[in-house]
């Protein structure tokens, strides 16, 4: 008889410890991240209760075009469990994003709750969200590490058109990012490389821009240094 | 700047409509993939292929099993081809697949080939596969290279080892934990993510040994954590151990608040925001310790990125609730932030200023607010408009310029729910503020004149009937709501007639003047509009004529009704389809779901229009009818109660089961709802086996089996026992969940011939004196408790011991007796140190029940209870009491 193990359909729920009273010692209470109940479970059941507590976790990263159409898109959880689903809230994000100027920096937004960071250039919309309670900067450090690691790997060409020519280096990008909802590298340099490293022709040239774009930043950080 | 340029381009793509994907179709890139068969492999067209593959995948195309399995058996050829960038797309192509059980034995020995190769990408991308595809036999075997792996000098290879540890941690917590040595050594890694992931899960697997999270604290603190993200996590951590060991200690120095503080002065902005958060998440933090989190957020405030921006006003957004006063120093930049491009910001940093704003400025923020009213979504403006309404319950005296705030975007353009939010709001002013309720009264007339929402205008009414009449003059508000009956549809007009009539028979000095109005409502083309004119004229005009005196007639006519309306609106609907006279008493009276209170400011009885609870429909009504057509239990008489469900196992197991615990007057009836859950299992004569040894007073007379339970279709199986009539008997009762199990082919959805008897363990129930008490509320508790003899009240003290808060003490009586909190008691204030609870309940044998509650608890949380029960009868009165010392 094919019986199925517990954690093979189980969803991810968070619980944040809380004080559930006297006998604390018996029981672990929390609140669930996913309906917003407190709980409180026995031991031998808190004990089989899989947690990502504490660890920053990405929902998806989506890039979508100036249509809202699909790019490239990457889940790591079972929020959105069918295709319809996945799609309504990539539309919901991108309608109601698409009227604000997240060009020069990464915006931000909550959306059904959760927290939607984003940035745009060319016709091309970068989306990454994380969960309701996640630090809004780690968020954003993942965008930023996806969205600089496609420029250089598309040389700073970037829109819809070389994203689609070079699909297999934007997929691979997602790869190296996030693995499982753990975030993998942040690191626009290292995350391109890891990626080139293995085309052949990427190489060389690659590793001129990534000196470039490392001089790039660092004029930039100085500007800013000075404006503040 | 870059606008013009996407435009070109879209025109571009337009034109020539170019992709390299256009016209790009499933079964012809499946018929290209054939070439990963060719004995010459050319690696650069088979990575288009899977390129392609990926981007169907991508774009949600769906592969049938058969597809899949051909795909994935190509692509496992492809292992042979020395090409780097190929094998990445292989990997890539396997992990999408995630290949079914059977299949992962043909790429195992390839993966784990290139596990041990010398390329370091091969290693971290096998090892990233070949978790995710593995089961637990499979990872003893590769355990050793795993291991090997965590410590390996190049970052990459470790950290797709540890993040594999994490993932595996879930299902194969055994093996994972013997790694532990490893990931020790791991943590000490210079590699900032190694340490990171490292350090995720060496927490993950001692996460439930407490000491082992402490001291594991204790030394990273000390420094040598170099990534931000690692830091991060090491705060989260930190401040669970904080939380974790004032549980303990009841007073003094928090331990490891100075690393918190440090972390403040960190040059990463990730972790200076992560760690302000955790300070002010911390439980009972002191201003003091708040100071320093709060400057810095306040920093953020004027960053140039949204981001930072947003992360920090939510975060004051919070801490405004608990420790308004802390957060007032951000109030200038906080306003500035009204005019913030990002929508979000803006309305967080509104709702924030409403809470700490002090009475002097709030008038200086409506004029700031009403700007910005114009230009935000209707979800936001709701937001405000209840921050608003808080504010001005915490302000009574500036509810002029709130209540004119409210009116004037009351006129403005908006959907049903921002105009719903405003009217409720008005309500709750109403109610609470007096001084408020003309001016309030006023406009929401104004408002009627010209409200496009029957809903609201129906309810505007009613309420407008309840209050008007007690104004200082009442008839100004008659032309208003004539005005209704002239110009609206029929389902506002009948209202309006009632709101009349109310006025009529509450202010002696109208009454001539409205019955002439009522009379014209007697030519109405609507019949509800005629009947309702007709009715109060007769009851009204005529006082003696039907019987009865001025008040009886009031009472019948406006009185209020004393069953939920959820239930009436079902016992209803039965009736229409029966022939049975409709008898009122015949409706239950069990509240089922809580009246939508007032989130914002507990302990106020604020309701808003009293809107209909929406959502469960009367859930007792479909068991009555489920039970009465089961002729077994024909004979048990009338159902007294069901209780809500109780599961009995948990979630996401193989069968899952609740029961609901069905009480009549001599019988206790289970009823099991069973659900399969796995596809290829038919299971038949499904029983439960109840094991009644420590429940002596109840005794089986029945088993209803169920006579098939097919996938993911619910059924039911009943068990019913005999106790002594009327007699609240308790009992522990043990399941056991019997059945046939038969084999079902997946494909063709036929089961086996040949079934396997088979049991499972379901968890025990308990039938508990709350079991017996019927939540009924009573909508004025004073007279209630006043009509029922004094000579049954029984008063008793309990000391409760040491308990956490006062709020769960009053809940967990709550629940133990069973009873309707009423008048919105149940609430506790934060922080009091007293509390009085008004219960009420119909005890089995009809017996009415009411209890008054009062609560202390002193500064070593020891908590005191008074508990009174009056009741119809003494006995019964006792029995309460009974039930709480044994609770």
């Amino acid at each position: 008889m094919i019986r199925r193990t517990l954690t093979e359909r189980r969803r991810w729920i968070r619980f944040d410890p809380i004080t559930t009273g006297t006998d604390y010692e018996l029981s672990i209470g929390g609140r669930c991240a996913n309906c917003r109940l407190d709980l409180v479970v026995p031991l031998p059941f808190a004990l089989r209760i899989s947690r990502m507590d504490c660890c920053p976790s990405i929902k998806n990263v989506l890039l979508l075009d100036s249509e809202g159409k699909r790019v490239a898109v990457k889940y790591y959880t079972d929020d959105w469990p069918t295709l319809a689903a996945k799609l309504a809230y990539e539309k919901s994000i991108f309608t109601k994003t698409l009227k604000t100027n997240a060009r020069t920096e990464a915006e931000i937004a909550m959306l059904d709750g959760y927290i939607v960071v984003y940035k745009f250039i060319q016709d091309l919309h970068f989306f990454v969200t994380g969960g309701d309670d996640e630090n809004e900067l780690i968020i954003a450090t993942v965008l930023q590490g996806f969205f600089d690691a496609v420029g250089l790997l598309l040389r700073n060409n970037v829109d819809k058109r070389s994203a689609l020519e070079n699909l297999d280096l934007i997929l691979l990008c997602l790869d190296e990012i996030v693995d499982g909802g753990i975030v993998l590298e942040t690191e626009a340099s290292v995350i391109a490389t890891k990626v080139a490293a293995n085309s052949l022709d990427g190489a060389t040239s690659l590793s001129e821009q990534t000196i470039s774009q490392a001089l790039a930043t660092a004029r930039e950080h100085l500007a800013r240094s000075l404006l503040k | 700047m870059a606008q013009p340029f996407v435009k070109k381009d879209d025109d571009l793509d337009e034109e020539e409509e170019y992709s390299p994907f256009y016209g790009i179709e499933k079964g012809a890139v499946l018929q290209e993939a054939r070439v990963f068969h060719d004995p010459q492999l050319d690696a650069r067209r088979c990575s288009q292929v899977i390129t392609k593959l990926l981007y169907l995948l991508n774009q949600g195309e769906t592969f049938t099993k058969v597809e899949a399995t051909e795909v994935f058996f190509a692509v496992t050829k492809l292992f042979q081809s020395k090409d780097t960038v190929l094998r990445r797309m292989v990997y890539l192509m396997i992990k999408e697949l995630s290949p079914s059980a059977d299949e992962v034995i043909i790429v195992t020995s390839s993966l784990m080939k290139d596990m041990n190769s010398k390329t370091d990408m091969y290693r971290a991308n096998a090892i990233r596969v070949l978790c995710r595809i593995t089961d637990s036999t499979l990872l003893t075997q590769i355990e050793r290279y795993l291991k090997q792996a965590i410590v390996d000098k190049n970052p990459v290879v470790a950290s797709a080892a540890l993040v594999s540890g994490v993932h595996l941690l879930q299902t194969n917590s055994e093996i994972v934990k013997r790694w532990s040595n490893e990931v020790q050594e791991a943590v000490q890694s210079r590699a900032a993510l190694v340490q990171f992931h490292a350090l995720a899960l060496l927490h993950q697997i001692r996460q439930n040994d407490r000491l082992a999270v402490s001291k594991l604290v204790t030394s990273l603190t000390k420094g040598s954590v170099r990534s931000p993200l690692a830091q991060c996590l090491l705060i989260r951590y930190t401040s669970q151990v904080i939380r974790e060991s004032s549980m303990n200690t009841q007073a003094g120095e928090r331990p490891f608040f100075d690393y918190l503080e440090s972390c403040l002065r960190h040059k990463s902005e990730m972790v200076v925001f992560e760690a302000a958060r955790a300070i002010t998440e911390l439980s009972g933090v002191t201003s003091r310790e708040l100071t320093p989190a709060i400057t810095v957020l306040q920093l953020f405030l004027s960053s140039s990125k949204p981001v930072l921006r947003f992360a920090a006003i939510r975060t004051l957004n919070k801490v405004a609730s608990t420790h308004p006063l802390a957060v007032t120093n951000c109030n200038i930049d906080m306003e500035s932030l009204i005019s913030d491009q990002n929508r979000s910001i803006a309305t967080l940093a509104i709702t924030t200023l409403l809470k700490t704003g002090n009475e002097s400025s709030v008038d200086r923020l409506m004029k700031q607010i009403t700007n910005f009213m114009s230009d935000i979504a209707d979800e936001f403006k709701i937001v405000v408009v209840e921050a608003i309404r808080s504010l001005c319950l915490k302000f009574p005296l500036k509810y002029r310029s709130m209540m004119n705030f409210l009116s004037n975007i009351l006129r403005e353009e908006g959907g049903f729910d921002y105009k719903k939010a405003i009217v409720d709001s008005i309500v709750i002013l109403i109610r609470d503020i007096p001084d408020a309720k003309e001016i309030g009264l006023f406009h929401l007339c104004e408002f009627i004149e010209d409200c496009e929402f029957t809903y609201l205008s129906t309810q505007i009414l009613h309420f407008l009937g309840n209050e008007g009449p007690k104004t200082s003059d009442p008839s100004k508000y008659i032309r208003y709501i004539y005005n209704r009956v002239i110009l609206e549809n029929a389902t506002v007009r009948a209202s309006a007639v009632s709101t009349l009539a109310k006025f009529g028979a509450m202010v002696d000095s109208l009454k001539p003047r409205i019955f002439v109005l009522l009379r014209r409502c007697l030519f109405d083309s609507d019949d509800e509009v005629r009947d309702r004119a007709t009715l109060y004229l007769n009851t009204l005009v005529s006082d003696a004529s039907v019987g009865g005196t001025d008040e009886d007639v009031k009472d019948f006519l406006f009185g209020p009704l004393d069953v939920p309306l959820v239930n009436l609106e079902t016992s209803l609907r039965n009736y229409e389809a029966s022939d049975i006279p409709f008898d009122i008493t015949s409706v239950p009276k069990e509240v089922k779901s809580q009246p939508l209170a007032e989130k914002k400011a507990p302990g106020k009885k604020a309701i808003g229009l009293g809107a209909p609870p929406s959502g469960p429909t009367s859930v007792v009504d479909a068991y009555e009818k489920l039970l009465s057509s089961i002729p077994e239990f024909s004979s048990f008489g009338k159902l007294f109660k069901s209780c809500s469900p109780m599961e009995l196992t948990e979630p996401e197991t193989e069968y899952a089961v609740n029961v609901v615990k069905h009480i009549f007057d001599g019988h206790v009836v289970f009823q099991y709802n069973c659900t399969n859950t796995i596809p290829e299992q038919l299971l038949e004569k499904v029983t439960v086996f109840v094991d009644a040894s420590e429940a002596e007073e109840f005794s089986e007379v029945l088993t209803k089996p169920l006579q098939s339970l097919p996938y993911d279709s619910p059924g039911q199986t009943f068990v019913a026992f005999e106790k002594p009539e009327g007699v609240p008997a308790i009992g522990k009762f043990s399941n056991l969940l019997k059945f046939v199990v038969k084999e079902v082919d997946p494909a063709t959805g036929e089961a086996d011939e040949e079934g396997v008897e088979d049991e499972y363990q379901l968890e025990d129930l308990e039938i508990v004196a709350a079991d017996y008490m019927l939540k009924v509320g009573v909508s004025n508790f004073k007279n209630a408790w006043e009509n029922l003899d004094p000579d049954n009240e029984r008063i008793d003290e309990y000391g409760l011991g040491v308990k956490e808060s006062l709020a769960e003490t009053v809940s967990a009586v709550i629940d133990i007796l069973g009873m309707q909190p009423c008048e919105g008691t149940e609430v506790v204030p934060n922080n009091s140190r007293s509390h009085t609870c008004l219960l009420s309940g119909i005890f089995i044998g009809n017996v009415k029940v009411l209890v008054r509650v009062s609560f202390g608890i002193d500064g070593s949380k020891q908590v005191a209870m008074k508990l009174a029960v009056r009741s119809e009868d003494p006995d019964i009165s006792e029995k309460i009491h009974e039930i709480v010392a044994e609770g």
